[in-house]
């Protein structure tokens, strides 16, 4: 099976779709002629034109509401924000159009359209341009939210994602582009709202997502080999829905949960799942739930500052066996 | 701004106009307004809530501007909207059931007076943030181009939404990229509470046009007649050569900006102005001066269209509330779309 960086599958998913479907277009700045801030869109303007690789100025709430209103009309846009810290120059036409407008006018219209990019923070970008906004947009009913961490996934999700007929934000990673993975040559599609089993064990469930997936495999690893827990590490894939199913399922297994995020602690993705854990599997617990997340605080530029607000391997194996009491 | 008043001639695109279309015209303006006045009067008995924005004194550009679409053009307006939902032939009882919260709304009750939608009929909202529905009218034209279809998208903003971000945005995008859309700003002198000598760095609106690649075009309203003309100039450059306009059309709301403003911060005498050159009443006197219509006449008129409107309110207020699970519907599709 041919392999390929993270950033090659989301191209390549890109390109299947706009193949398949000539209403698939590609929005935003410098994914044409410069070929993608992240070369995630290189060679689409060649192969498909300037009409459905459309460079944009610097208009973030501009092109994410042309793409919505051209949703509005039939049509498949791919919106891609250079990251999503830009975004929030957009949120409102995110919240406020993307994610109402089915439900406002009384499913008159639909807003099939996926806003990606990569989310979270990179390195050494300073505090504007380091924000995870996982929970922000999993807060908002009317979105989908997805966050990979692998080629496979990125390239099957992705399709998805394109193909659903609502709004999807879809979240990559600026430190993950060029790590590859295996992708079939042969077409296939991953389900929106499907977790994943990436590494099976019986100790401990250990959820995570996006930039958080490299750091819990890390960290099983560390587990394993240091203290001989065994960590089912549990990709999420999806944030909004998510699948509390496969969530329960391995708890109601290690009867303990660590939640390995890449994001703040208040109101977040994690608070969401304990919450969930807590009602579902409560008699199943044998140790509170723990959470490992970014410091609460806005990212520093300095290296050093910066690393010690990120959750590294080690930390969550001190999280893994504390809910393990092995301290 | 200088007011024609009532006894001003009237002008050419009104006194050239047959009887049959000026009537049609008059009807059209005389439902908006009856339809807002019978609104007013179920907001103050309670039986609206929320926000209610009254478009009394500017009936005419939305008439004028029905007559000069085609029918797969489409309108994209802000929360003042009753009056684009009615010239675009939305059923008044949908649109007053819509305001009472009711199963039978225009939206089944989801939307309120803020949210008229209704894509069959060209009426695409209804949008309540304000300038966030300028890039998505840039969106379907962007559409529109992309499709090679020859819908043009007329999208009405107020004088208060031209300072915020997206409508910058929106109209810089629409000219970048030449899209088949005809922005108008229909200033009546206020952004809510705020004259406009308080909120515009310049005067004239249209001053932007240019900065923004598009033509741009200024009047004060006068009648729906010379609306349809100046509208239809811009339609036509959106749908034959794909070029954007920007227009700027003066004119006056007679109510506050929406139900509970009392509206307290007008000048002296500045309402009894504006009142004395009412394009209504003017398409009124055309009527009456020039096409021999009695006073008999144009009040059977009026009590036929009170009578729809009360009827409108019958039927709003008779009908069921959306049913509970309603409020679960229509928020994710399931499935490919």
């Amino acid at each position: 099976m041919p392999t390929l960086q993270i950033r090659e599958a989301i191209r390549d998913a890109m390109r299947e779709e706009m193949l398949r479907d000539d209403r698939v277009f590609l929005m935003g700045e410098e994914v044409g002629h410069y070929q993608g801030a992240y070369k995630c869109s290189q060679g689409l303007l060649e192969q498909f034109g300037e009409k459905r690789v459309v460079d944009t100025p610097i208009t973030e709430t501009g092109f994410a509401g042309v793409g919505i209103g051209a949703a509005m009309c039939g049509l498949r846009p791919i919106i891609e924000f250079m990251t999503f810290n830009f975004s929030a120059v957009a949120f409102d036409q995110i919240i406020n159009n993307a994610a109402k407008i089915h439900h406002m006018t009384g499913g008159q219209f639909s807003v099939p359209i996926v806003f990606r990019g990569p989310n979270a923070a990179a390195h050494m970008l300073g505090s504007t341009h380091s924000q995870a906004f996982d929970a922000i947009y999993a807060h908002i009913p009317g979105l989908k939210v997805v966050s990979v961490a692998t080629p496979y996934d990125a390239k099957g999700l992705l399709k998805s994602a394109i193909r659903d007929p609502n709004p999807v934000i879809f979240f990559e990673s600026e430190m993950m582009y060029s790590v590859r993975g295996e992708v079939p040559e042969e077409e296939y599609l991953i389900p929106i709202g499907e977790a994943d089993i990436k590494r099976p064990g019986d100790d401990v469930t250990l959820l995570c997502w996006g930039q958080s997936v490299p750091t819990a495999l890390a960290a099983a690893e560390l587990a394993q080999e240091h203290s001989g827990l065994s960590a089912e590490v549990i990709d999420l894939r999806t944030l909004r829905p998510l699948d509390t199913e496969a969530v329960i399922a391995s708890v109601k297994k290690t009867n303990r949960v660590v939640i390995a995020e890449h994001s703040w602690p208040f109101g977040g993705v994690g608070a969401e799942l304990v919450d969930r854990i807590q009602r579902l599997a409560f008699d199943w617990l044998d140790a509170p739930v723990t959470r490992v997340c970014y410091d609460d605080i806005p990212f520093s530029y300095a290296e050093n500052l910066e690393h010690l607000s990120i959750p590294q391997p080690e930390d969550i194996h001190a999280a893994l066996r504390q809910v393990a009491y092995r301290d | 701004m200088d007011l024609p008043d009532k006894d001003a001639p009237l002008p050419e695109t009104l006194s050239s106009a047959g009887k049959a279309e000026t009537l049609h015209a008059y009807r059209e303006m005389l439902r908006i307004r009856r339809f807002e006045e019978t609104a007013a009067r179920a907001y103050t008995r309670g039986k609206i809530s929320g926000f209610l924005h009254l478009y009394i004194g500017q009936e005419a550009i939305a008439v004028g501007t029905r007559l000069a679409m085609q029918q797969n053009d489409r309108i994209v307006s802000t929360y003042r909207d009753h009056g684009f939902a009615l010239a675009q032939g939305c059923d008044p009882n949908a649109c007053m059931a819509e305001m009472y919260g009711k199963k039978t709304g225009l939206v089944g009750g989801i939307g309120g007076s803020m949210h008229f939608f209704e894509r069959d009929k060209g009426m695409w909202g209804g949008y309540a943030i304000v300038g966030n529905h300028i890039p998505i009218a840039a969106g379907h034209a962007f559409a529109a181009k992309y499709l090679g279809d020859d819908a043009v998208t007329i999208c009405f903003l107020g004088d208060g939404a031209v300072g915020i971000g997206p409508t910058h945005e929106g109209m810089t995008l629409a000219g970048l990229w030449d899209l088949p859309v005809v922005f108008v700003v229909e200033n009546n002198r206020y952004s809510m509470g705020t004259p406009l000598e308080r909120t515009l760095p310049a005067a004239d609106i249209t001053s932007r046009a240019p900065g923004y690649g598009m033509v741009g075009d200024r009047f004060s309203v006068e009648d729906p007649f010379q609306v349809r003309d100046r509208l239809g100039a811009a339609i036509k450059r959106a749908r034959e050569e794909s070029q954007p306009t920007l227009i700027e059309i003066l004119t006056y709301r007679f109510r506050g900006h929406s139900m509970s403003d009392p509206a307290k911060y007008r000048g002296k005498g500045e309402l009894e102005a504006f009142r004395a050159s009412d394009p209504f009443e003017r398409v009124n006197r055309a009527l009456r001066e020039l096409h021999g219509m009695t006073e008999d006449e144009l009040e059977a008129l009026d009590e036929e269209v009170i009578a729809e409107m009360d009827a409108a309110a019958d039927f709003a207020d008779t009908s069921p509330q959306p049913d509970p699970d309603h409020r679960f519907k229509n928020i994710m599709i399931e499935g490919e779309g």
